[in-house]
Protein backbone atom coordinates (compact mmCIF):
# COMPACT_ATOMS: atom_id res chain seq x y z
CA UNK A 1 0.00 0.00 0.00
CA UNK A 2 1.31 3.31 -0.99
CA UNK A 3 1.66 6.04 1.90
CA UNK A 4 -1.03 8.07 2.41
CA UNK A 5 -2.21 11.12 4.70
CA UNK A 6 -5.03 9.76 7.49
CA UNK A 7 -7.51 12.61 8.24
CA UNK A 8 -10.46 12.04 10.54
CA UNK A 9 -13.74 14.34 9.76
CA UNK A 10 -15.78 14.97 13.06
CA UNK A 11 -18.90 16.18 11.00
CA UNK A 12 -20.04 16.43 7.78
CA UNK A 13 -18.94 20.01 6.73
CA UNK A 14 -15.35 19.23 8.07
CA UNK A 15 -15.74 15.77 5.84
CA UNK A 16 -16.94 18.12 2.73
CA UNK A 17 -14.37 20.38 3.02
CA UNK A 18 -11.64 17.94 3.80
CA UNK A 19 -12.75 15.71 0.70
CA UNK A 20 -13.32 18.91 -1.55
CA UNK A 21 -10.63 17.09 -4.57
CA UNK A 22 -12.71 13.87 -3.93
CA UNK A 23 -14.01 13.60 -7.44
CA UNK A 24 -15.88 10.87 -5.95
CA UNK A 25 -15.84 7.72 -8.46
CA UNK A 26 -12.92 8.76 -9.95
CA UNK A 27 -10.38 5.74 -10.09
CA UNK A 28 -7.36 8.48 -9.72
CA UNK A 29 -9.25 10.98 -7.48
CA UNK A 30 -6.43 11.95 -4.76
CA UNK A 31 -8.63 11.82 -2.05
CA UNK A 32 -11.13 8.94 -0.77
CA UNK A 33 -13.62 9.05 2.02
CA UNK A 34 -13.06 5.85 4.91
CA UNK A 35 -16.29 4.62 5.92
CA UNK A 36 -16.70 0.57 6.13
CA UNK A 37 -13.27 0.39 4.24
CA UNK A 38 -14.47 -3.32 2.84
CA UNK A 39 -13.76 -1.86 -1.19
CA UNK A 40 -11.49 1.34 -0.46
CA UNK A 41 -8.75 -0.92 1.58
CA UNK A 42 -8.77 -3.90 -0.29
CA UNK A 43 -8.24 -1.63 -3.33
CA UNK A 44 -5.59 0.34 -1.74
CA UNK A 45 -3.76 -2.90 -0.84
CA UNK A 46 -4.17 -3.98 -4.21
CA UNK A 47 -2.66 -0.57 -5.67
CA UNK A 48 -5.87 -0.14 -7.38
CA UNK A 49 -7.14 2.99 -5.51
CA UNK A 50 -3.74 5.40 -4.62
CA UNK A 51 -5.23 8.29 -2.31
CA UNK A 52 -3.33 11.06 -1.34
CA UNK A 53 -5.15 11.48 1.76
CA UNK A 54 -7.48 9.00 3.52
CA UNK A 55 -10.21 11.12 5.25
CA UNK A 56 -11.80 8.55 8.03
CA UNK A 57 -15.85 9.51 8.15
CA UNK A 58 -16.49 7.13 11.14
CA UNK A 59 -17.65 9.63 13.37
CA UNK A 60 -20.58 10.70 11.31
CA UNK A 61 -22.01 7.19 11.72
CA UNK A 62 -24.02 8.11 15.04
CA UNK A 63 -25.80 10.88 12.95
CA UNK A 64 -26.07 8.99 10.01
CA UNK A 65 -26.97 5.39 11.14
CA UNK A 66 -30.87 5.93 11.48
CA UNK A 67 -33.51 3.25 9.93
CA UNK A 68 -36.97 4.98 10.19
CA UNK A 69 -40.02 3.88 8.88
CA UNK A 70 -42.76 6.97 7.99
CA UNK A 71 -46.07 7.14 5.94
CA UNK A 72 -44.07 8.94 3.27
CA UNK A 73 -41.73 5.66 3.20
CA UNK A 74 -38.63 4.50 4.16
CA UNK A 75 -35.02 6.28 5.30
CA UNK A 76 -31.83 4.41 5.70
CA UNK A 77 -29.77 6.65 6.80
CA UNK A 78 -26.03 6.04 4.68
CA UNK A 79 -23.64 5.09 7.56
CA UNK A 80 -26.32 2.32 8.54
CA UNK A 81 -24.35 -1.22 8.96
CA UNK A 82 -25.67 -3.53 5.77
CA UNK A 83 -26.51 -6.43 8.91
CA UNK A 84 -28.46 -3.29 11.25
CA UNK A 85 -30.49 -3.10 7.73
CA UNK A 86 -30.77 -6.39 6.40
CA UNK A 87 -32.33 -7.48 9.85
CA UNK A 88 -34.44 -4.21 10.39
CA UNK A 89 -38.50 -5.61 11.37
CA UNK A 90 -39.38 -2.28 8.90
CA UNK A 91 -37.19 -2.76 6.30
CA UNK A 92 -38.36 -6.61 6.24
CA UNK A 93 -42.19 -5.58 6.11
CA UNK A 94 -42.00 -2.19 4.06
CA UNK A 95 -39.47 -3.11 1.26
CA UNK A 96 -38.65 -7.02 1.15
CA UNK A 97 -36.48 -6.33 -2.14
CA UNK A 98 -33.94 -4.31 0.50
CA UNK A 99 -33.53 -6.67 3.02
CA UNK A 100 -32.96 -9.59 0.59
CA UNK A 101 -30.59 -7.73 -1.44
CA UNK A 102 -28.08 -7.04 1.91
CA UNK A 103 -29.24 -10.17 3.44
CA UNK A 104 -27.64 -12.21 0.06
CA UNK A 105 -24.85 -9.78 -0.26
CA UNK A 106 -21.36 -10.68 0.98
CA UNK A 107 -20.29 -12.18 4.30
CA UNK A 108 -21.55 -11.62 7.66
CA UNK A 109 -18.55 -9.81 8.54
CA UNK A 110 -18.22 -7.93 5.72
CA UNK A 111 -21.99 -6.92 6.11
CA UNK A 112 -21.48 -5.61 9.82
CA UNK A 113 -18.90 -3.70 8.26
CA UNK A 114 -19.94 -1.93 5.51
CA UNK A 115 -22.40 1.08 5.16
CA UNK A 116 -25.34 1.40 2.55
CA UNK A 117 -23.61 4.52 1.36
CA UNK A 118 -20.65 2.68 0.87
CA UNK A 119 -22.24 0.22 -0.56
CA UNK A 120 -23.81 1.57 -3.63
CA UNK A 121 -19.77 2.97 -4.38
CA UNK A 122 -18.49 -0.11 -4.37
CA UNK A 123 -16.33 -0.62 -7.45
CA UNK A 124 -16.59 -3.61 -9.94
CA UNK A 125 -15.01 -7.23 -9.22
CA UNK A 126 -13.37 -7.11 -13.15
CA UNK A 127 -9.95 -8.93 -12.19
CA UNK A 128 -8.47 -6.48 -14.96
CA UNK A 129 -9.55 -3.65 -13.14
CA UNK A 130 -8.46 -5.47 -9.88
CA UNK A 131 -5.39 -6.40 -11.21
CA UNK A 132 -2.88 -3.24 -12.00
CA UNK A 133 -0.45 -5.97 -13.47
CA UNK A 134 -2.37 -5.51 -16.33
CA UNK A 135 -1.90 -2.31 -18.41
CA UNK A 136 -5.18 -1.58 -19.89
CA UNK A 137 -7.97 -1.22 -18.47
CA UNK A 138 -9.53 2.33 -19.07
CA UNK A 139 -11.22 2.07 -15.57
CA UNK A 140 -7.59 2.13 -13.53
CA UNK A 141 -6.08 3.87 -16.05
CA UNK A 142 -8.06 6.02 -18.51
CA UNK A 143 -7.27 5.64 -22.42
CA UNK A 144 -5.37 2.67 -21.84
CA UNK A 145 -7.50 -0.07 -23.41
CA UNK A 146 -10.06 -2.77 -22.12
CA UNK A 147 -8.18 -6.32 -21.67
CA UNK A 148 -11.77 -7.77 -20.58
CA UNK A 149 -13.18 -7.25 -24.24
CA UNK A 150 -11.29 -10.30 -25.94
CA UNK A 151 -10.04 -11.43 -22.72
CA UNK A 152 -11.47 -14.55 -19.94
CA UNK A 153 -15.43 -12.15 -19.76
CA UNK A 154 -17.70 -14.60 -18.63
CA UNK A 155 -19.06 -12.79 -15.20
CA UNK A 156 -19.18 -9.27 -17.77
CA UNK A 157 -21.65 -6.82 -18.88
CA UNK A 158 -23.90 -7.28 -21.06
CA UNK A 159 -25.99 -4.25 -21.11
CA UNK A 160 -25.01 -0.86 -21.00
CA UNK A 161 -21.39 -1.64 -22.30
CA UNK A 162 -19.33 0.31 -24.76
CA UNK A 163 -16.40 -0.48 -25.97
CA UNK A 164 -14.15 1.30 -23.79
CA UNK A 165 -15.43 -0.43 -20.87
CA UNK A 166 -17.98 -4.26 -19.81
CA UNK A 167 -17.46 -4.15 -16.51
CA UNK A 168 -19.81 -5.20 -14.70
CA UNK A 169 -21.53 -3.50 -11.40
CA UNK A 170 -21.52 -5.56 -8.62
CA UNK A 171 -23.86 -4.93 -5.85
CA UNK A 172 -27.23 -6.20 -4.66
CA UNK A 173 -28.27 -3.32 -2.74
CA UNK A 174 -28.25 -0.49 -5.63
CA UNK A 175 -30.49 -2.74 -7.87
CA UNK A 176 -32.99 -3.04 -5.43
CA UNK A 177 -32.87 0.73 -4.81
CA UNK A 178 -33.51 1.02 -8.41
CA UNK A 179 -36.88 -1.21 -8.28
CA UNK A 180 -37.90 1.22 -5.48
CA UNK A 181 -37.58 4.16 -7.22
CA UNK A 182 -35.61 5.28 -4.72
CA UNK A 183 -33.78 8.52 -4.06
CA UNK A 184 -30.19 9.57 -2.68
CA UNK A 185 -29.47 12.45 -0.42
CA UNK A 186 -26.54 14.07 -1.09
CA UNK A 187 -24.43 17.06 1.32
CA UNK A 188 -21.39 18.40 -0.36
CA UNK A 189 -20.08 21.80 0.10
CA UNK A 190 -22.49 23.30 -2.18
CA UNK A 191 -25.62 22.20 0.48
CA UNK A 192 -27.55 19.35 0.20
CA UNK A 193 -29.69 17.87 -2.81
CA UNK A 194 -31.92 14.62 -3.99
CA UNK A 195 -31.18 12.75 -6.94
CA UNK A 196 -32.98 9.31 -8.24
CA UNK A 197 -30.76 6.18 -7.79
CA UNK A 198 -30.74 5.64 -11.36
CA UNK A 199 -28.47 9.11 -11.74
CA UNK A 200 -26.33 8.58 -9.35
CA UNK A 201 -23.72 6.16 -11.94
CA UNK A 202 -22.71 7.27 -15.19
CA UNK A 203 -23.31 5.17 -18.28
CA UNK A 204 -19.51 4.11 -19.50
CA UNK A 205 -19.29 6.73 -22.04
CA UNK A 206 -16.35 6.47 -23.29
CA UNK A 207 -14.85 7.06 -19.92
CA UNK A 208 -15.52 4.28 -17.32
CA UNK A 209 -12.94 5.92 -14.74
CA UNK A 210 -15.76 8.62 -13.71
CA UNK A 211 -17.83 6.22 -12.00
CA UNK A 212 -20.95 8.32 -10.67
CA UNK A 213 -21.92 12.06 -10.21
CA UNK A 214 -21.20 12.95 -7.08
CA UNK A 215 -19.49 16.45 -7.15
CA UNK A 216 -16.51 17.03 -5.46
CA UNK A 217 -16.50 16.52 -1.58
CA UNK A 218 -20.25 15.70 -1.78
CA UNK A 219 -21.74 12.94 0.67
CA UNK A 220 -24.28 10.16 0.17
CA UNK A 221 -26.12 10.84 3.42
CA UNK A 222 -29.26 8.88 3.37
CA UNK A 223 -31.76 7.07 1.02
CA UNK A 224 -35.65 7.41 0.79
CA UNK A 225 -38.00 4.62 -0.02
CA UNK A 226 -41.14 6.05 -0.85
CA UNK A 227 -43.77 4.00 0.66
CA UNK A 228 -46.39 2.14 -2.38
CA UNK A 229 -48.31 -1.10 -2.29
CA UNK A 230 -45.10 -2.29 -4.91
CA UNK A 231 -42.28 -2.05 -2.38
CA UNK A 232 -44.51 -4.22 -0.02
CA UNK A 233 -44.68 -6.78 -3.00
CA UNK A 234 -40.96 -6.66 -3.99
CA UNK A 235 -38.17 -9.40 -3.70
CA UNK A 236 -34.65 -9.68 -5.08
CA UNK A 237 -33.97 -12.81 -6.77
CA UNK A 238 -29.88 -13.67 -6.67
CA UNK A 239 -28.55 -16.45 -8.83
CA UNK A 240 -24.73 -17.22 -8.56
CA UNK A 241 -22.33 -19.53 -8.65
CA UNK A 242 -22.11 -20.84 -4.96
CA UNK A 243 -25.05 -20.78 -2.54
CA UNK A 244 -23.84 -17.90 -0.20
CA UNK A 245 -21.31 -15.66 -0.04
CA UNK A 246 -20.65 -14.95 -3.60
CA UNK A 247 -21.51 -12.03 -6.53
CA UNK A 248 -24.41 -12.01 -8.80
CA UNK A 249 -24.03 -13.84 -12.58
CA UNK A 250 -27.65 -12.69 -12.49
CA UNK A 251 -29.96 -10.67 -10.33
CA UNK A 252 -33.58 -9.45 -10.36
CA UNK A 253 -35.28 -6.59 -8.16
CA UNK A 254 -38.73 -6.32 -8.68
CA UNK A 255 -41.84 -4.30 -6.84
CA UNK A 256 -45.21 -4.94 -8.12
CA UNK A 257 -48.24 -3.37 -7.52
CA UNK A 258 -51.36 -5.62 -8.65
CA UNK A 259 -55.24 -5.14 -9.17
CA UNK A 260 -55.86 -8.66 -9.35
CA UNK A 261 -53.99 -10.12 -11.58
CA UNK A 262 -53.64 -6.64 -13.84
CA UNK A 263 -50.48 -4.83 -13.11
CA UNK A 264 -50.62 -1.16 -11.87
CA UNK A 265 -47.28 -0.67 -11.57
CA UNK A 266 -43.70 -2.52 -11.95
CA UNK A 267 -40.81 -1.74 -10.63
CA UNK A 268 -37.43 -3.56 -12.45
CA UNK A 269 -33.75 -3.81 -11.34
CA UNK A 270 -31.19 -5.97 -12.42
CA UNK A 271 -27.77 -7.12 -11.05
CA UNK A 272 -25.21 -8.80 -12.43
CA UNK A 273 -26.08 -7.93 -16.58
CA UNK A 274 -25.04 -4.20 -16.53
CA UNK A 275 -22.70 -1.81 -16.47
CA UNK A 276 -24.53 -0.19 -13.78
CA UNK A 277 -27.18 -0.97 -11.86
CA UNK A 278 -29.83 -1.23 -14.75
CA UNK A 279 -33.80 -0.15 -14.55
CA UNK A 280 -35.59 -2.16 -17.36
CA UNK A 281 -37.86 0.72 -18.35
CA UNK A 282 -39.33 -1.60 -21.70
CA UNK A 283 -40.19 -4.55 -19.33
CA UNK A 284 -42.10 -2.53 -16.72
CA UNK A 285 -43.43 -0.67 -19.53
CA UNK A 286 -44.74 -3.26 -21.75
CA UNK A 287 -46.06 -4.99 -17.95
CA UNK A 288 -48.10 -2.49 -16.78
CA UNK A 289 -52.16 -2.47 -17.33
CA UNK A 290 -51.98 -5.99 -18.64
CA UNK A 291 -52.37 -9.48 -16.49
CA UNK A 292 -49.50 -10.67 -15.12
CA UNK A 293 -48.83 -14.21 -17.18
CA UNK A 294 -46.16 -15.79 -17.92
CA UNK A 295 -45.76 -15.01 -21.31
CA UNK A 296 -46.59 -11.60 -20.15
CA UNK A 297 -43.51 -12.10 -17.74
CA UNK A 298 -41.49 -13.41 -21.28
CA UNK A 299 -42.33 -10.89 -23.12
CA UNK A 300 -40.98 -7.87 -20.38
CA UNK A 301 -37.97 -9.98 -20.28
CA UNK A 302 -37.10 -10.00 -24.37
CA UNK A 303 -37.13 -6.28 -24.04
CA UNK A 304 -35.48 -5.82 -20.99
CA UNK A 305 -32.22 -7.96 -22.71
CA UNK A 306 -33.17 -6.44 -26.18
CA UNK A 307 -30.46 -4.21 -26.08
CA UNK A 308 -27.49 -7.01 -24.88
CA UNK A 309 -24.17 -7.01 -26.12
CA UNK A 310 -22.00 -9.98 -25.79
CA UNK A 311 -18.57 -11.14 -26.14
CA UNK A 312 -17.62 -14.50 -26.13
CA UNK A 313 -17.41 -15.82 -22.20
CA UNK A 314 -20.79 -14.19 -21.22
CA UNK A 315 -23.22 -15.60 -24.47
CA UNK A 316 -24.75 -17.46 -21.49
CA UNK A 317 -25.95 -13.94 -19.76
CA UNK A 318 -28.56 -13.12 -21.98
CA UNK A 319 -30.83 -16.17 -21.41
CA UNK A 320 -29.73 -16.64 -17.84
CA UNK A 321 -31.26 -12.77 -17.19
CA UNK A 322 -34.66 -13.56 -18.99
CA UNK A 323 -34.95 -16.62 -16.98
CA UNK A 324 -34.12 -14.57 -13.70
CA UNK A 325 -36.46 -12.15 -14.18
CA UNK A 326 -39.13 -14.13 -14.83
CA UNK A 327 -38.46 -16.06 -12.50
CA UNK A 328 -38.80 -13.08 -9.92
CA UNK A 329 -42.00 -12.14 -11.51
CA UNK A 330 -44.05 -14.74 -10.92
CA UNK A 331 -42.90 -15.13 -7.76
CA UNK A 332 -43.53 -11.74 -6.76
CA UNK A 333 -46.93 -12.19 -8.24
CA UNK A 334 -47.87 -14.90 -5.82
CA UNK A 335 -45.93 -13.90 -2.69
CA UNK A 336 -47.21 -13.41 0.69
CA UNK A 337 -47.59 -9.36 1.49
CA UNK A 338 -46.66 -8.76 5.53
CA UNK A 339 -49.51 -6.20 6.49
CA UNK A 340 -48.91 -3.60 9.50
CA UNK A 341 -48.66 0.10 10.68
CA UNK A 342 -45.77 1.47 9.02
CA UNK B 1 -1.28 1.60 30.39
CA UNK B 2 2.48 1.52 29.96
CA UNK B 3 3.05 -2.22 29.92
CA UNK B 4 2.09 -1.92 25.63
CA UNK B 5 5.15 -2.97 23.56
CA UNK B 6 6.98 -4.84 26.19
CA UNK B 7 7.85 -8.43 24.46
CA UNK B 8 7.34 -11.36 26.96
CA UNK B 9 9.68 -13.80 26.22
CA UNK B 10 10.38 -14.76 22.35
CA UNK B 11 7.20 -16.56 20.76
CA UNK B 12 7.11 -19.29 18.31
CA UNK B 13 6.41 -16.82 15.45
CA UNK B 14 9.46 -14.54 16.07
CA UNK B 15 11.52 -17.52 16.25
CA UNK B 16 9.97 -18.88 13.17
CA UNK B 17 9.73 -15.73 11.52
CA UNK B 18 12.47 -13.59 12.85
CA UNK B 19 10.93 -9.65 12.50
CA UNK B 20 10.27 -10.43 8.62
CA UNK B 21 6.77 -8.87 7.73
CA UNK B 22 6.85 -5.78 10.28
CA UNK B 23 5.66 -2.73 8.39
CA UNK B 24 8.53 -0.43 8.20
CA UNK B 25 8.16 3.36 7.41
CA UNK B 26 8.97 3.61 3.97
CA UNK B 27 10.79 7.10 4.62
CA UNK B 28 7.89 8.94 3.48
CA UNK B 29 8.49 12.67 3.76
CA UNK B 30 4.99 13.79 4.83
CA UNK B 31 3.97 16.43 2.46
CA UNK B 32 2.64 19.52 4.68
CA UNK B 33 0.88 21.30 2.01
CA UNK B 34 -1.76 18.08 1.53
CA UNK B 35 -2.29 18.01 4.64
CA UNK B 36 -5.49 20.30 5.28
CA UNK B 37 -6.76 19.44 9.40
CA UNK B 38 -4.94 19.36 11.96
CA UNK B 39 -5.69 15.51 13.07
CA UNK B 40 -4.02 14.16 9.68
CA UNK B 41 -1.29 11.29 10.55
CA UNK B 42 1.11 10.09 7.83
CA UNK B 43 4.59 7.67 8.22
CA UNK B 44 4.39 6.59 12.19
CA UNK B 45 1.27 7.66 13.78
CA UNK B 46 0.83 7.12 17.86
CA UNK B 47 -2.37 5.47 18.78
CA UNK B 48 -4.54 3.98 21.48
CA UNK B 49 -6.41 -0.08 20.52
CA UNK B 50 -8.52 -1.67 23.38
CA UNK B 51 -7.75 -5.06 23.01
CA UNK B 52 -9.06 -7.75 25.29
CA UNK B 53 -9.72 -5.05 28.07
CA UNK B 54 -6.74 -3.39 27.87
CA UNK B 55 -5.66 -0.40 26.51
CA UNK B 56 -2.60 -1.05 24.22
CA UNK B 57 -0.37 2.09 22.92
CA UNK B 58 1.55 1.87 20.36
CA UNK B 59 3.31 3.77 17.50
CA UNK B 60 3.33 2.24 14.08
CA UNK B 61 2.86 3.32 10.14
CA UNK B 62 -0.47 4.97 9.13
CA UNK B 63 -1.26 2.13 6.43
CA UNK B 64 -0.66 -0.85 9.26
CA UNK B 65 -3.96 -3.00 9.09
CA UNK B 66 -5.55 -3.97 12.52
CA UNK B 67 -4.22 -7.37 11.59
CA UNK B 68 -0.87 -6.39 11.20
CA UNK B 69 -0.88 -4.35 14.65
CA UNK B 70 -2.54 -7.67 16.46
CA UNK B 71 0.02 -10.21 15.08
CA UNK B 72 3.62 -7.66 14.45
CA UNK B 73 3.04 -5.10 17.21
CA UNK B 74 0.71 -6.59 19.94
CA UNK B 75 1.91 -10.35 19.72
CA UNK B 76 -1.62 -11.48 19.84
CA UNK B 77 -0.98 -13.93 17.55
CA UNK B 78 -4.28 -15.83 17.52
CA UNK B 79 -5.88 -13.76 14.82
CA UNK B 80 -4.79 -15.32 11.13
CA UNK B 81 -3.81 -13.94 8.26
CA UNK B 82 -5.12 -16.24 5.23
CA UNK B 83 -6.11 -13.91 2.03
CA UNK B 84 -5.32 -10.58 3.43
CA UNK B 85 -8.14 -9.29 1.10
CA UNK B 86 -11.74 -9.87 3.37
CA UNK B 87 -12.25 -12.96 1.32
CA UNK B 88 -11.34 -15.94 4.06
CA UNK B 89 -12.59 -15.03 7.67
CA UNK B 90 -9.45 -16.14 9.61
CA UNK B 91 -8.64 -12.68 10.88
CA UNK B 92 -12.28 -12.21 12.22
CA UNK B 93 -12.40 -10.14 15.82
CA UNK B 94 -15.01 -8.81 17.73
CA UNK B 95 -15.10 -5.01 17.08
CA UNK B 96 -17.64 -3.58 19.65
CA UNK B 97 -19.18 -7.27 19.82
CA UNK B 98 -19.42 -7.40 16.25
CA UNK B 99 -17.76 -9.81 14.13
CA UNK B 100 -15.60 -7.80 11.48
CA UNK B 101 -12.26 -8.19 9.21
CA UNK B 102 -9.25 -7.08 11.07
CA UNK B 103 -7.18 -7.43 7.84
CA UNK B 104 -9.57 -4.88 6.00
CA UNK B 105 -9.46 -2.24 8.76
CA UNK B 106 -6.99 0.39 9.41
CA UNK B 107 -5.43 0.22 12.84
CA UNK B 108 -5.61 3.94 13.09
CA UNK B 109 -9.43 3.72 12.52
CA UNK B 110 -10.40 1.11 15.28
CA UNK B 111 -9.15 3.50 18.13
CA UNK B 112 -12.02 3.72 20.93
CA UNK B 113 -13.62 0.73 19.47
CA UNK B 114 -13.23 -1.92 21.95
CA UNK B 115 -11.93 -4.89 20.41
CA UNK B 116 -11.57 -9.28 21.29
CA UNK B 117 -9.83 -11.44 19.79
CA UNK B 118 -9.27 -14.99 20.46
CA UNK B 119 -6.49 -14.13 23.10
CA UNK B 120 -9.61 -12.66 25.32
CA UNK B 121 -12.31 -14.88 24.71
CA UNK B 122 -11.39 -17.29 27.46
CA UNK B 123 -12.33 -15.96 31.29
CA UNK B 124 -10.13 -14.55 33.48
CA UNK B 125 -9.34 -17.90 35.14
CA UNK B 126 -8.36 -19.69 31.99
CA UNK B 127 -11.75 -21.63 31.55
CA UNK B 128 -12.56 -21.88 27.89
CA UNK B 129 -15.80 -19.96 26.31
CA UNK B 130 -17.85 -22.31 25.52
CA UNK B 131 -17.67 -21.94 21.65
CA UNK B 132 -14.01 -22.67 22.36
CA UNK B 133 -14.91 -25.78 24.35
CA UNK B 134 -17.63 -26.76 21.89
CA UNK B 135 -14.80 -26.80 19.11
CA UNK B 136 -12.69 -29.21 20.98
CA UNK B 137 -15.21 -31.15 21.72
CA UNK B 138 -16.87 -32.05 18.45
CA UNK B 139 -13.28 -31.65 16.45
CA UNK B 140 -14.31 -28.79 14.55
CA UNK B 141 -10.97 -28.64 13.02
CA UNK B 142 -7.81 -30.11 11.40
CA UNK B 143 -4.93 -27.69 10.92
CA UNK B 144 -6.48 -24.84 12.73
CA UNK B 145 -5.38 -22.04 10.85
CA UNK B 146 -8.77 -20.78 9.92
CA UNK B 147 -10.32 -21.65 13.93
CA UNK B 148 -9.98 -18.63 16.06
CA UNK B 149 -11.87 -16.75 13.07
CA UNK B 150 -14.16 -19.64 12.88
CA UNK B 151 -14.29 -19.22 17.17
CA UNK B 152 -15.16 -15.66 17.37
CA UNK B 153 -17.52 -15.74 14.10
CA UNK B 154 -19.61 -18.56 15.92
CA UNK B 155 -19.69 -16.68 18.96
CA UNK B 156 -21.12 -13.40 17.25
CA UNK B 157 -22.90 -15.48 14.91
CA UNK B 158 -25.09 -17.11 18.25
CA UNK B 159 -25.30 -13.71 19.86
CA UNK B 160 -26.75 -12.65 16.49
CA UNK B 161 -29.88 -15.05 16.81
CA UNK B 162 -28.55 -16.21 13.31
CA UNK B 163 -27.73 -19.92 14.48
CA UNK B 164 -31.21 -21.32 14.89
CA UNK B 165 -31.37 -23.99 12.40
CA UNK B 166 -27.98 -25.83 10.61
CA UNK B 167 -29.44 -24.07 7.02
CA UNK B 168 -29.14 -20.85 9.23
CA UNK B 169 -25.56 -21.53 10.34
CA UNK B 170 -24.36 -22.50 6.87
CA UNK B 171 -25.60 -19.27 5.53
CA UNK B 172 -24.08 -16.72 8.76
CA UNK B 173 -21.03 -18.65 8.59
CA UNK B 174 -20.37 -18.46 5.18
CA UNK B 175 -17.67 -15.84 5.73
CA UNK B 176 -15.28 -18.44 7.35
CA UNK B 177 -13.62 -20.61 4.85
CA UNK B 178 -11.82 -23.75 5.90
CA UNK B 179 -9.87 -25.40 3.72
CA UNK B 180 -9.77 -28.59 5.63
CA UNK B 181 -13.71 -28.97 5.20
CA UNK B 182 -14.31 -29.55 8.97
CA UNK B 183 -17.80 -27.28 8.40
CA UNK B 184 -19.85 -30.40 8.94
CA UNK B 185 -18.03 -30.46 12.92
CA UNK B 186 -17.84 -26.91 12.94
CA UNK B 187 -21.97 -26.74 12.79
CA UNK B 188 -22.32 -29.60 15.24
CA UNK B 189 -19.67 -27.58 17.61
CA UNK B 190 -21.81 -24.40 17.13
CA UNK B 191 -25.02 -25.75 17.77
CA UNK B 192 -23.56 -27.13 20.89
CA UNK B 193 -22.16 -23.80 22.08
CA UNK B 194 -25.38 -22.21 21.20
CA UNK B 195 -27.55 -24.11 23.93
CA UNK B 196 -24.90 -23.81 26.48
CA UNK B 197 -24.65 -19.90 25.43
CA UNK B 198 -28.62 -19.57 25.66
CA UNK B 199 -29.17 -21.70 28.53
CA UNK B 200 -26.30 -21.85 30.38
Amino acid sequence: MRPFAYEHADDLAQASRLGRDAAQGQTDAPVQFLAGGTTLIDLMKLDVLRPERVVDIGALRARYEAVTAGPDGLHLGAMARMATVADDPAVLRDCPAIAQSLQLAASAQLRNMATLGGNVLQRTRCAYYRDPSWAACNKRRPGSGCTAIDGFNRNFAVLGVDSACISQYPGDFAVALIALDARVLLSGPDGARQIPIGDLHRAADGKPHIETTLKAGELITGFHIPASPAARRSLYLKIRDRQSYEFAVSSAAVALDLDGDTVRHAGIGLGGMAYKPWRAREAEALLVGKPLTEAAAEAAARAAFAGAVTHGGNDFKPELGRRTLVRALMQARTMTIQTGEA
Amino acid sequence: MADTNTKTGPSRRHLIGGAAGIATASGLAANAATVAAPQAATGQAEMALTVNGRERRLTVDVRTSLLDALREHLDLTGSKKGCDQGQCGACTVLIEGRRELACLTLAVAAQGRPITTIEGLAGEDGRLHPMQQAFIDNDGFQCGYCTPGQILSAVACVKEGHARTDAEIQEYMSGNLCRCAAYPKIVAAIKQARDQMEHG
